[in-house]
């Protein structure tokens, strides 16, 4: 394949996966920025959406685009709700604290992890999309001096690719909507500057705290879902939505919406265009050693504000 | 049905008096006796121990699953029979997770905790390759089922055995010459980023340049990745024919896109049924495979000429004539592998019979019993077809299959001989000290 092509068919791939990765990190970021704790379950609550995503599609016959839309409205409601849980019954009672909340939820990781294994079992299960077309994309090449329109062998994306794509823009847009326009929105923010400041005004910081947790879960539950039908679920599939939504997190800048929107569009891009080019190996070499120059020279991430 | 089986063995009335007198007394004379006396002709009442390293969990789950349906079955079935000289089989299963570090420890405690009298039923190469060694170290013998071309190559030990199904290297050198006569020259391969691929990389691209062929590109893909799209522009558009060959939770995903990157206009296509196995075939976005061929080690459809001993086999293991389970027909086996684990055992039974084996003390007697097999005919013992073990290599050779997909069923259009299959020996393992 030329090289025009292959860098446009490099570039969609990239979007799909910088789409789902944007959903996942922003769910990340939202649960550090506003509560400064560290979730390493992330990840299986990512997996955990797929896992339920496959269930409830499976529950109605018919049509396919019904079991995914049931899936889609009520796996991040359902994932959510497992999360306020375990912040009230676990992270509440050890009051936040840094430390002890990675340890609490890499316990809350294995959990997740086995009891899926234990009763969703070990295999890889399909979701069967709700729209699926095969669009083949066309190029341009000059050939007497004016361009000409062509349809290169392989150059397409599916119809789903791209709803995946304009799902999570339309999320994010109303993420972005929650937090800066409305009054749950302000009461977040609110938090995230000062936690003693906004219980003295009569915040119920705890309960804005269980809310976020659960925002951030149902994010990630959704961006699965989003995904399944390309991929399949599968109960080690939250390793590297983990990883990834950390890294993106980490370059974003913590806490930073539009941080972690941008650094997930270029991971994603990059690791798409990367591993085409090159390797997939170096694309996570390339992500890891950004990490590590973000760390060094600019600590706060690309849009975090430096803290006093 | 019937009829192409009478075509195939032509059984006489003699025979078959023979055959169900023998049954019947044996089977009279195995259940109606309580279980100590049934073994009371053996040294010693234990049970033969066989350690069963499982990929359970991880992403080897789907032919763990099976191997392990298997192995249950063909256990029964010997124990049915009298057990191993006189003794019941008692196959005690660990979890690998897939994984070459707990592999090595999963031997381990074959050997020292459960006081296992071998290893067995291994399949991803390198879990194979991680466990080999230890085995070797503690004597164990260990017989995998894992295709993997490392045991003929001199790679391992004289502790490590594959008698019950064939190695990559056999197949592909079996495969090359259909592939260059009848779908094209110019091949283009995508296979998976570690051991067991690098064996398809390595002999069907010798293999298809033996038959005036050419690989134009190699695509290797990590087997833990997810999204394959990105991979396939790599492909060459002189490219006439697809060589794929996929493992892991992902397969699905795999055959779909490559699907979805051609569209209407698809160049031929072979494949490994590894990449779809466990897979129904009928899954959607699978349309685009009517036409295109697959390898498989045992042809997953009930084929029209079945033999007996195959639809023995399915009866036994709880397959349906669609390669599905019985009680699910969601649950699509690994039909094309699992075999490997009956005759496996099979193998064992017959190996410890002849060499008399009474414990772990006999195990350097086990090795070289089952070194001095040859033919292994087409039987119950060996389902998928009739094999020649080579004792030197310790590698069986056997009969490999291709199918075509037609209207959403794999069906058999052509099947090698043994001989398609042999290479020069690359080690003689029977020089190594026991």
């Amino acid at each position: 394949m030329e090289f025009g092509p292959y860098l446009m068919l490099a570039s969609l791939e990239g979007a799909v996966t910088a789409a789902v990765l944007a959903l996942t990190a922003v769910g990340l970021s939202l649960v550090f920025g506003v509560m400064r704790v560290v979730n390493v379950a992330h990840g299986e609550f990512f997996m955990l959406g797929a896992v339920l995503a496959w269930w409830i599609a499976g529950l109605v016959g018919g049509n396919p685009a019904i079991g995914f839309a049931l899936a889609i409205v009520f796996v991040p409601l359902l994932v959510g709700a497992v999360a306020v849980l375990v912040d009230v019954t676990i992270l509440k009672r050890i009051d936040y604290d840094p430390e002890r909340t990675i340890v609490a939820t890499i316990g809350i990781l294995y959990i997740i992890q086995q009891v899926t294994l234990m009763t969703y079992g070990p295999e890889a299960r399909p979701v069967e999309a709700p729209f699926n077309t095969r669009l083949a994309l066309p190029w341009f090449e000059f050939s007497d001096g004016r361009p000409q329109m062509y349809w290169p062998w392989g150059l397409s994306t599916t119809s789903y690719k791209l709803g995946v794509i304009g799902a999570a823009v339309a999320v994010l847009i109303g993420v972005w909507v929650l937090m800066a326009r409305t009054k749950i929105g302000l009461v977040m923010r609110a938090t995230q500057l000062d936690r003693e400041m906004a219980l003295a005004f009569g915040i119920p910081v705890e309960k804005v705290y269980a809310l976020v947790f659960g925002l951030g879960a149902g994010l990630a539950a959704l961006a699965a879902v989003l995904i399944v039908p390309i991929q399949q679920a599968h109960y080690l599939m939250g390793h590297d939505p983990l990883l990834l939504s950390f890294i993106v997190v980490i370059i974003g800048g913590l806490g930073s919406l539009p941080g972690t929107v941008l650094a997930a569009v270029l991971i994603g891009l990059s690791d798409g265009v990367i591993s085409v080019f090159f390797s997939p190996t170096l694309a996570k070499i390339l992500a890891t050693l950004l990490v590590a120059l973000v760390l060094v020279f600019r600590p706060q991430g690309l849009f975090g504000a430096r803290r006093a | 049905m019937t009829k192409s089986m009478k075509k195939l063995h032509k059984p006489t009335r003699r025979d078959a008096l023979k055959t169900l007198a023998l049954g019947a007394t044996g089977a009279a004379a195995a259940t109606s006796l309580p279980l100590w006396a049934r073994y009371a002709s053996a040294q010693s009442a234990e049970p033969i121990r066989v350690g069963f390293q499982v990929h359970r969990t991880g992403i080897g789950a789907a032919y763990g699953r099976w191997y392990d349906r298997t192995t249950t079955a063909a256990a029964e079935l010997i124990n049915e029979n009298g057990g191993i000289n006189g003794r019941p089989v008692e196959i005690i299963a660990e979890d690998d997770g897939t994984d070459p570090k707990r592999g090595a420890e999963v031997v381990e405690k074959f050997a020292n905790q459960h006081n296992c009298d071998i290893g067995f039923g291994t399949l991803f190469s390198h879990v194979v390759i991680g466990s080999a060694p230890r085995a070797g170290e503690l004597k164990l013998p260990y017989f995998v089922v894992s295709e993997g071309h490392h045991v003929a190559s001199g790679m391992l030990n004289r502790y490590t055995l594959q008698p019950g199904i064939t190695d990559v290297k056999s197949q592909v050198q079996a495969m090359a010459p259909f592939v260059a006569s009848n779908l094209g020259k110019k091949v283009t391969m995508i296979f998976p980023d570690f051991a067991f691929g690098h064996d398809h990389r390595d002999y069907f691209t010798a293999a298809i340049e033996a038959q005036g062929g050419e690989v134009l590109e190699h695509i290797a893909i990590p087997p833990t990745e997810t999204s394959f799209t990105k991979y396939f522009p790599k492909i060459p558009r002189d490219t006439e024919v697809i060589y794929h060959v996929m493992v892991g939770p992902a397969v699905l995903t795999f055959v779909k896109e490559l699907g979805e990157f051609f569209g209407p206009n698809r160049p031929e296509m072979f494949g490994f049924i590894d990449s779809l196995e466990a897979v129904d075939i009928g899954s959607p976005g699978l349309e685009f495979l009517d036409g295109t061929y697959f390898w498989e080690g045992n042809p997953r459809y009930a084929q029209a000429d079945q033999s007996e001993h195959d639809a023995f086999f399915r009866e036994r293991v709880g397959v349906d004539a669609n390669g599905a389970s019985v009680s699910d027909p969601k649950d699509v086996s690994t039909y094309a592998h699992m075999f490997g684990c009956w005759e496996t055992l099979h193998v064992v039974k017959a190996g410890m019979e002849s060499a008399g084996y009474q414990g772990t003390g006999d195990r350097a007697k086990l090795i070289e019993a089952v070194e001095a097999m040859t033919d292994m005919p087409h039987s119950q013992a060996h389902p998928q077809g009739a094999k020649l073990f080579n004792g030197k290599t310790h590698q069986v050779f056997g009969h490999q299959y291709i199918t075509k997909v037609t209207d959403g069923k794999l069906l058999l259009v052509h099947t090698t001989s043994i001989e398609d299959t042999l290479y020069p020996d690359e080690v003689d393992y029977t020089t190594q000290s026991l």
